[in-house]
């Protein structure tokens, strides 16, 4: 498809005067583009009427509320004492201990799979964390629950007894208490790195990968070590898709639900102590309310889950466009 | 920058590089293997004694962890002792990529053998694949009751998923890629956004819509729906990817023939796409198959049998497990576990299948096309009047060699 040389207007013969094509489609050609194009527009509408019918049915709790629902630290919506100012930060306190724990393994996993593994173990490793992107959460969540938190609370007391200097790992519960540990953020948080892995995993190796054969030789020829080479080549080319996946993955650990409903015990603290037993989520806790709540607390529920959409939907917003920004789409050409 | 550093590189002026055998520059010698697992017999020593004599707390984790750190300390001691800092760099960075890697198998491998393990208890029992919950009790022993009616559940839930999302996300796959306009950036863009969708809004927009809002009960069907949800963006990442990779010129020969869009993508395009389009939506459906969180908001947890997915609450899987894991009797959390194994299977089988399918690239045709595509060549050359364009090189490399 090139374009033909420009000609400055009238100055060329008649005979090669461009030709005006008009592409005309015939119906049933029209029938399909119509229809392909409604079906676009249907995933629009889905993805408004979910905020919408949130919004719609939490619309009452939000009025009763008022601002105080950001600013009250329990759940009671009988009473009109509800908030989610213990959940929120909750939320965000399971993601982001997800993220210290699963970006770097993640982007050091993609680094063995696109430059260090052999190309068998590439393959392999491609289609073993494809398989864990696959693993239900709830098997996620059994097996840390049942396997990794008794194993983990070793490390919790030597966190919050060493390290406590750091207000993240204090705790005031009773330290020799090993229940005091239980259920914590923190294993929560780990238990969803386990899940954000793969995600951040698959996206930062296609990065990787696509970083130019030519500058990476040249790094080599220039005498650089593998690592040198890494660090001048690879990780500049992929460094966007690799912010892109960890918003995404923030995303996803943001809303994940069963894995943390089966390890947190549910309580209303707004704490930052990460490794104090106890904690919520707002995915956990409407997982774990909407069955008891009358009309009311669904709307408060769907109040929550508003808060959640939106936050969820700014994060991945952010990063789809990181991430397309530093993907090249173009249709290959045989 | 490091690589052009002269101070790095003494060793190339002294020791000529030798010529025996052949020489690998990425290749481990003898003396990093030494150093290697010296310095792990080193750090696991000190760590051995550190965690019997002096330390108070001990647990499997914790030793590794102190283990591990005492080795990354040590091996990048021995190595800058022997090659300087940019070579120790460059290993210490090398052995926390393997083990990143190792840690990643590690975990999946934990999860998968985890299962297996708790679930076998339920599993040697036959009346697990046969019967309902409907007549056990949570103190019945394994010997009586199952997990039937979640597998048939599954399936329906499943089967009413894919029947909505497959077409709905291939059609928009194919509006991204075939048809294109101002409505492709924000499409994408809601597919994108789409496919990190909490699931559990998934479920909370159902039950806020189907349920709350236009009075449906809670049923199978609504948990389809919110699988559904679940699985459309997925089909569509996929789809889009493989239409990406069919052959602009391939499209382009069908156009100059004369066919018109329709044709162009019925004929052309989705033949060629067919073995990844597969992967998709088999990918997807071992997704929709996992979901957890919209099912418990929609579908109702029963006991029994309901295979009438427009009325009645309908248990699945994950429901199953979720919902017998947290009783407190052991025998109901063996179930849930048994149940686990099942859902791990099933998702083992469908990755399975579409790792088969997803293993050729669009065009490249299997071995068993080529075989038949052979044989029509091999009947073509043996007809009494041989077709003149039979032998031209152009017609079957064409679709190989894309």
């Amino acid at each position: 498809m090139s374009m033909a040389p420009p000609v400055a207007p009238g100055t060329e013969p008649a005979a090669q005067r461009r030709r005006v094509v008009t592409a005309r489609f015939a119906p049933v050609d029209v029938a399909f583009r119509t229809a392909v194009r409604g079906s676009g527009v249907t995933l629009l509408v889905i993805l408004g009427f979910i905020g919408l019918f949130l919004a719609l049915r939490g619309f009452s709790a939000l009025n009763t509320a008022g601002y105080h629902f950001f600013g009250t630290e329990s759940w009671d919506p009988e009473q009109h004492d509800f908030g989610i100012a213990a959940v929120l930060p909750g939320t965000i306190a399971i993601a982001l201990t997800a993220l210290a724990v699963g970006v770097p393994v993640a982007v050091l996993a993609a680094l063995y799979i696109s430059e260090y593994a052999a190309p068998g173990m590439r393959r392999a490793l491609i289609s073993l964390v494809d398989l864990m992107a696959a693993i239900p959460s709830i098997l996620y969540g059994l097996w840390g629950v049942t396997f990794l938190q008794p194993r983990l609370i070793g490390v919790s007391r030597w966190l919050s007894d060493h390290a406590s200097f750091i207000p993240f790992f204090r705790v005031d519960t009773d330290h020799a208490d090993p229940g005091s540990y239980t259920s914590s953020h923190f294993i929560a948080g780990i238990v969803v790195a386990m899940m954000v892995i793969p995600i951040c995993c698959s996206l930062s190796r296609e990065v990787f990968s696509q970083a130019p054969q030519a500058e990476r030789e040249a790094a080599y020829a220039l005498g650089s070590t593998r690592w040198g080479m890494i660090r001048t080549v690879v990780l500049p080319f992929g460094r966007g898709g690799v912010i892109g996946a960890a918003m995404l993955s923030l995303g996803r650990a943001l809303g994940e639900t069963i894995a943390v409903v089966l390890i947190i015990s549910p309580d209303f603290r707004a704490t930052l102590h990460i490794l104090e037993g106890g904690g919520n989520s707002i995915s956990a806790l409407i997982a774990l309310r909407y069955a008891d709540s009358s009309d009311f607390g669904l709307s408060a529920l769907m109040a929550a889950g508003l808060v959640l959409f939106a936050l969820t939907l700014v994060i991945n917003f952010f990063a789809a466009m990181i991430i397309n920004r530093s993907r090249s789409g173009a249709s290959t050409e045989a | 920058m490091t690589i052009a550093d002269q101070r790095t590189d003494p060793s190339a002026a002294e020791a000529p590089p030798t010529t025996r055998g052949r020489f690998r520059p990425g290749g481990a010698v003898r003396e990093d293997r030494y150093a290697l697992v010296g310095a792990a017999a080193a750090s696991l020593a000190l760590v051995w004694i550190l965690f019997t004599r002096l330390l108070p707390f001990t647990g499997a984790l914790g030793f590794a962890v102190c283990w591990y750190g005492a080795f990354l300390v040590l091996y990048t001691l021995v190595v800058t002792h022997e090659h300087g800092r940019l070579a120790a760099l460059d290993r210490l960075v090398s052995v926390l990529v393997h083990s990143a890697g190792v840690l990643t198998v590690t975990v999946i491998a934990a999860i998968l053998g985890f299962t297996v393990l708790r679930g076998a208890q339920a599993f040697a029992h036959s009346n697990f694949f046969t019967q309902t919950m409907s007549d056990t009790g949570a103190l019945d022993p394994l010997t009586s009751g199952g997990v039937l009616h979640a597998v048939v559940g599954s399936l329906i839930q499943l089967g009413i998923g894919v029947a909505i999302a497959v077409p709905l996300g291939i059609a928009t796959a194919l509006f991204l890629v075939e048809v294109g306009g101002r409505l492709t950036r924000p499409v994408r863009l809601i597919v994108d956004t789409m496919s990190a969708l909490p699931s559990v809004l998934a479920g909370l927009f159902v039950l806020a819509a189907f349920i709350l809002t236009f009075g449906f009960q809670k049923s199978g069907l609504a948990a389809a729906l919110a699988i559904a949800i679940m699985m459309v963006p997925i089909v569509t990442r996929a789809s889009e990817v493989v239409l990406r990779l069919v052959p602009g010129g391939l499209r382009e020969a069908a156009y100059a023939l004369g066919a018109g869009q329709w044709q162009v993508v019925w004929r052309v395009v989705l033949p060629t796409a067919r073995s990844g389009l597969a992967t998709g939506v088999v990918l997807a459906m071992a997704r929709g198959v996992g979901e957890t969180a919209p099912v418990l908001l929609t579908a109702g947890f029963a006991r029994g049998m309901n295979a009438d997915p427009f009325s009645g609450n309908m248990t699945n899987l994950p429901l199953y497990i979720y919902t017998y894991v947290k009783f407190p009797q052991p025998d109901m959390v063996s179930r849930a576990f048994g149940a686990a194994l099942v859902l791990a299977l099933v998702v083992l089988v469908l990755f399975t299948v579409a790792r088969l399918l997803g293993g050729a690239a669009p065009g490249q045709m299997t071995r068993r096309a080529r075989r038949r595509l052979a044989k029509a060549d091999r009947a073509a050359a043996q007809a009494p009047v041989p077709a003149p364009s039979g032998d031209l090189p152009l017609a079957p490399d064409k679709e190989t060699s894309a």
